[in-house]
C-alpha cells in the first residue's frame, strides 16, 4: 500500500526525525490560508502515490499566500502518470545547503532489509547507481539483531566528513529502522535528507510502502489509506477482493491466479490482441467475485470481448460458471464472451453454462485466439 | 526417484482442523501421501478422518510419529511462528502453502530455518507432488502423470496448466514443485535445479519464471554452469507494465530490472529452450527427451 508524503512525514515525527512542518489542502483556498499561518515562503506539493511529482509540475515554490493559491489551484486534480492529484501539502521552504539520500527496503536479493545511502541526493538513487555507484552505501541488516548502532554510524561517516552531521544522521537512521518496522513496510525513503544553512539536517521528503500483508495486525497504519488517490476500477476491485491492474487494451480477462492471468495476457499478445487488463480472482472463487469481476471489465468502454480463463483447482469451476450465468441476468453483456474452463468440476460447470446459453471450451490457446479474434473483428490471429 | 518427497515421506499438516487444512489433508490422504500427523493447539488427543492423531505441538508429533516434512495451512498472523516450529521440533522438510506472510516476518523465517538445516518451501506456493507416489499441498493429483520431466515454478495455477498439457502429450513428471511468488521464500530455482540434476529419473526440466526480480537470470547462469540435462523455460508477465505489481507480490518490474525480456535472453544465453506460450513446452521438451 502506498501512503502518502504527509503520512509517512507523520511517521517519522513519531519516531522522533525532523521533518519540517506542513498542513494538507484539499482546495485552494485552504492552501492560501496555510500558507498565511506560515509567514513566510512555502512549497506546495502534489500528494499522489507515483513519483515524478516534481518534473510533471506538481511541486511548486509559492513567495506569497496568493501564489500558494494559485499553485494549488493548478496542481489539485491535475493527473500525473493517468493518477488525479486529490491533495496538497503545504510546507515552509527552507534554505538548503547540501542534500543526501537516506533509504530502507526488503531486498529478495539478500532476504534482507538493506539500508542505502547516498551523499548525492535529491535525485531518484536508481540514477545515482548508474551514473556514481561509488557513492552508495549498502547495508543489509541482519533481522535477529536489527539495525545496530555502529552500523548506523558507519553509514553517517559515509554521508558526512562533519563528525556532528554524521552522528546526527547515524540517530536519523536508527529512528528510520524504527519506523519502517513498526509500521510493516517495505520501502521507507528520505530523499532529500537535507542540511539547512542552520547546519541542522531534516527530512525534506519521505515515501513510505507498507506490505499489504501487514494491514490487518495494523489497523493503524491500514487507516491511512487514501480512496480518492486510488484509480477507481482499482479501487472497486480491490474492495470486491480482485487484483485488477487497468492496460490500454481491449480484451478483457478474468483468470484465476497470478502467473496463468499474466500468461494469458502473453497470450493474448502473441496472437495479435491487447489485454484490457490483469485480472486476478484468486484461489477460491464464489460467484459474487465473477459478478464482481465482470462489472469492473464491463465498465471500461475499450473492452471489445471478454475471455474468461480459468483452471479449477481450489476454485471450482462451478462456481465460476453461476457467477456467469447470474452476472450476465441482470445486466445483459453488450460485448462478446469467451470462456474457457478445465479443472475441479468442470462437468457442471459446463452444463450449466448450456443450460444457459453460453459455449466453453478447455483449450486455453483455442479460446485466446477467438477472444482476440472477436475483439479486432477478424483481423488478428 | 523425484526430488524433496518420496515414499519415506511422513508428513504432519499444521493447521489439520481448519477449513483449507482438513480439505487438503483428505485430499493427500487419498493420493496415497503418508499424513502421519496433525497440530492444531488445544486440539491434541483428537483424531482426524478417524486415522490421523492430533497433536498440540509439532514436537509432540516427531517424538510419536516420526514425522519428517510438515505441510503448513495456518492464517497468515500465525504462519511464521508455524514455519519455525517445525524448524526447531527437527523436520527437515516445511511447506507453507499460506498467503499473505507479511514479508518482514519472513526475514526472521529464513534466517532462523538454515540455521536448522531445514528445507522451506513457499510461502505463498502449491506445493509439491510426485505423481504416482506422494503429494504435499495442493497441486491437483489427477493433473499429473508419472514420469521424467521436473517441473518447477513460481506459480500456481500456471503450473497446472503446463503440467496439464504436458499429461495430455504423455509427457509424465517426476516431481512437479511450485516455489511460490513472494519476494522471499525458502527454495529457489537453483535449489529445484540442482535437485533435479541430481535426480537418476528427472531427465529434463520444463521451469516457468515471472517477471521481477532476478532468480531467473540466476537460474540461467546455474543452468549454463552446472547443468548436464536439458531445461525449457517461460517467463510471464511480457505485457506487464513497469512500476505495477502483478498479482504476486515478488512480480514487479522495477526499473530496468526484472523485464520479461531481459529474463528470455539470460534463458536463450544459457542455451535453454524457451517457450513462448505453454503449450510450446510439449514439443521443446520431447525434442529434447
Amino acid at each position: 500500500m502506498n501512503i502518502h508524503e504527509y503520512q509517512a512525514k507523520d511517521i517519522f515525527r513519531r519516531y522522533g526525525i525532523p521533518v519540517p512542518p506542513g498542513d494538507v489542502a484539499t482546495t485552494p483556498d485552504e492552501a492560501e490560508r496555510i500558507a498565511r499561518a506560515y509567514g513566510t515562503g512555502v512549497v506546495v506539493k502534489a500528494q499522489v502515490h507515483t513519483g515524478g511529482r516534481g518534473k510533471a509540475g506538481g511541486v511548486k515554490l509559492a513567495k506569497t499566500p496568493a501564489d500558494a493559491r494559485a499553485a494549488a489551484q493548478q496542481i489539485i486534480g491535475m493527473q500525473i502518470k493517468g493518477l488525479t492529484v486529490p491533495k496538497v501539502l503545504v510546507t515552509p521552504a527552507a534554505d538548503i545547503a547540501s542534500e543526501a539520500y537516506a533509504g530502507v527496503i526488503v531486498d529478495r536479493g539478500s532476504k534482507r532489509a538493506v539500508f542505502m545511502v547516498s551523499p548525492a541526493g535529491g535525485i531518484e538513487i536508481d540514477e545515482v547507481a548508474a551514473t556514481m555507484p561509488d557513492k552508495i552505501m549498502q547495508l543489509a541488516v541482519d533481522p535477529r539483531y536489527g539495525l545496530l548502532p555502529f552500523e548506523a554510524t558507519r553509514l553517517g561517516f559515509f554521508l558526512y566528513k562533519n563528525g556532528k552531521l554524521a552522528r546526527d544522521a547515524s540517530k536519523i537512521l536508527r529512528q528510520l529502522w524504527q519506523a519502517f518496522t513498526g509500521s510493516g513496510g517495505s520501502l521507507a525513503e528520505i530523499n532529500p535528507l537535507a542540511v539547512t544553512t542552520g547546519g541542522d539536517l531534516l527530512a525534506l521528503d519521505a515515501k513510505m510502502v507498507i506490505d499489504d500483508n501487514e494491514l490487518d495486525r495494523r489497523p493503524d497504519i491500514a487507516a491511512l489509506r487514501d480512496e480518492t488517490a486510488e484509480n477507481p476500477s482499482e479501487l472497486a476491485a480491490r474492495r470486491a477482493n480482485l487484483t485488477f491492474i487497468k492496460l490500454d487494451g481491449n480484451v478483457g480477462c478474468v483468470v484465476n491466479g497470478a502467473g496463468l492471468a499474466m500468461a494469458t495476457m502473453d497470450l493474448v499478445k502473441y496472437y495479435g490482441g491487447e489485454p484490457a487488463n490483469f485480472l486476478d480472482i484468486g484461489g477460491s472463487s464464489n460467484p459474487e467475485k465473477v459478478i464482481n469481476a465482470l462489472r469492473i471489465i464491463t465498465r471500461d468502454p475499450n473492452v471489445k470481448a471478454i475471455l474468461f480463463n480459468i483452471f479449477g483447482g481450489i476454485t471450482r469451476t462451478d462456481d465460476v460458471a453461476n457467477g456467469i450465468v447470474a452476472a450476465t441476468r441482470d445486466a445483459p453483456l453488450n460485448v462478446p464472451m469467451v470462456i474457457r474452463l478445465t479443472g475441479t468440476n468442470e462437468e457442471i460447470a459446463v452444463q450449466i453454462l448450456q443450460e444457459h446459453g453460453f459455449s466453453a471450451m478447455t483449450d486455453m490457446d483455442e479460446a485466446v485466439q477467438k477472444a482476440v479474434r472477436l475483439a479486432t473483428g477478424g483481423k488478428a490471429a | 526417484m523425484s526430488i524433496f518427497i518420496d515414499r519415506n515421506t511422513k508428513l504432519v499438516v499444521q493447521g489439520i482442523t481448519g477449513r483449507d487444512g482438513s480439505f487438503h489433508a483428505k485430499q493427500m490422504l487419498e493420493y496415497g501421501t503418508c499424513v502421519v500427523a496433525g497440530v492444531t493447539p488445544g486440539k491434541g488427543g483428537q483424531t482426524f478422518e478417524n486415522k490421523v492423531p492430533v497433536f498440540d505441538t509439532v514436537a509432540d508429533a516427531v517424538a510419536a510419529t516420526g514425522a519428517n516434512t510438515s505441510v503448513i495451512y495456518v492464517p497468515p498472523p500465525f504462519a511464521a511462528d508455524a514455519m519455525m516450529e517445525a524448524a526447531d521440533s527437527g523436520i527437515s522438510l516445511i511447506v507453507c502453502i499460506t498467503e499473505g506472510v507479511p514479508v518482514l516476518d519472513m526475514t526472521r523465517v529464513y534466517p532462523y530455518v538454515q540455521d536448522r538445516k531445514a528445507r522451506l518451501i513457499g510461502p505463498n506456493c502449491p506445493g509439491l507432488i510426485t505423481p504416482g507416489m506422494s503429494k504435499v499441498g495442493i497441486i491437483p493429483g489427477r493433473i499429473c502423470t508419472p514420469g521424467n520431466v521436473g517441473v518447477v515454478s513460481r506459480s500456481g495455477t500456471l503450473t497446472y496448466e503446463v503440467v496439464y498439457q504436458l499429461t495430455r502429450a504423455g509427457i509424465g513428471q517426476s516431481t512437479c514443485v511450485g516455489i511460490g511468488g513472494d519476494p522471499i521464500n525458502g527454495t529457489s530455482f537453483i535449489d529445484c535445479l540442482e535437485a533435479f540434476e541430481a535426480d537418476p529419473d528427472t531427465k529434463a526440466v520444463a521451469m516457468m519464471g515471472e517477471i521481477g526480480g532476478t532468480d531467473e537470470q540466476q537460474a540461467a547462469e546455474f543452468v549454463r554452469a552446472h547443468m548436464s540435462k536439458p531445461v525449457v523455460g517461460f517467463i510471464a508477465g511480457q505485457t506487464a507494465p513497469p512500476g505495477r505489481r502483478m498479482g504476486h507480490a515478488g512480480a514487479i518490474i522495477s526499473g530496468s530490472a526484472g523485464t520479461a525480456a531481459e529474463k528470455v535472453e539470460a534463458f536463450k544465453s544459457a542455451g535453454m529452450g524457451v517457450a513462448q506460450r505453454p503449450v510450446d513446452f510439449v514439443p521443446l521438451l520431447k525434442e529434447r527427451l
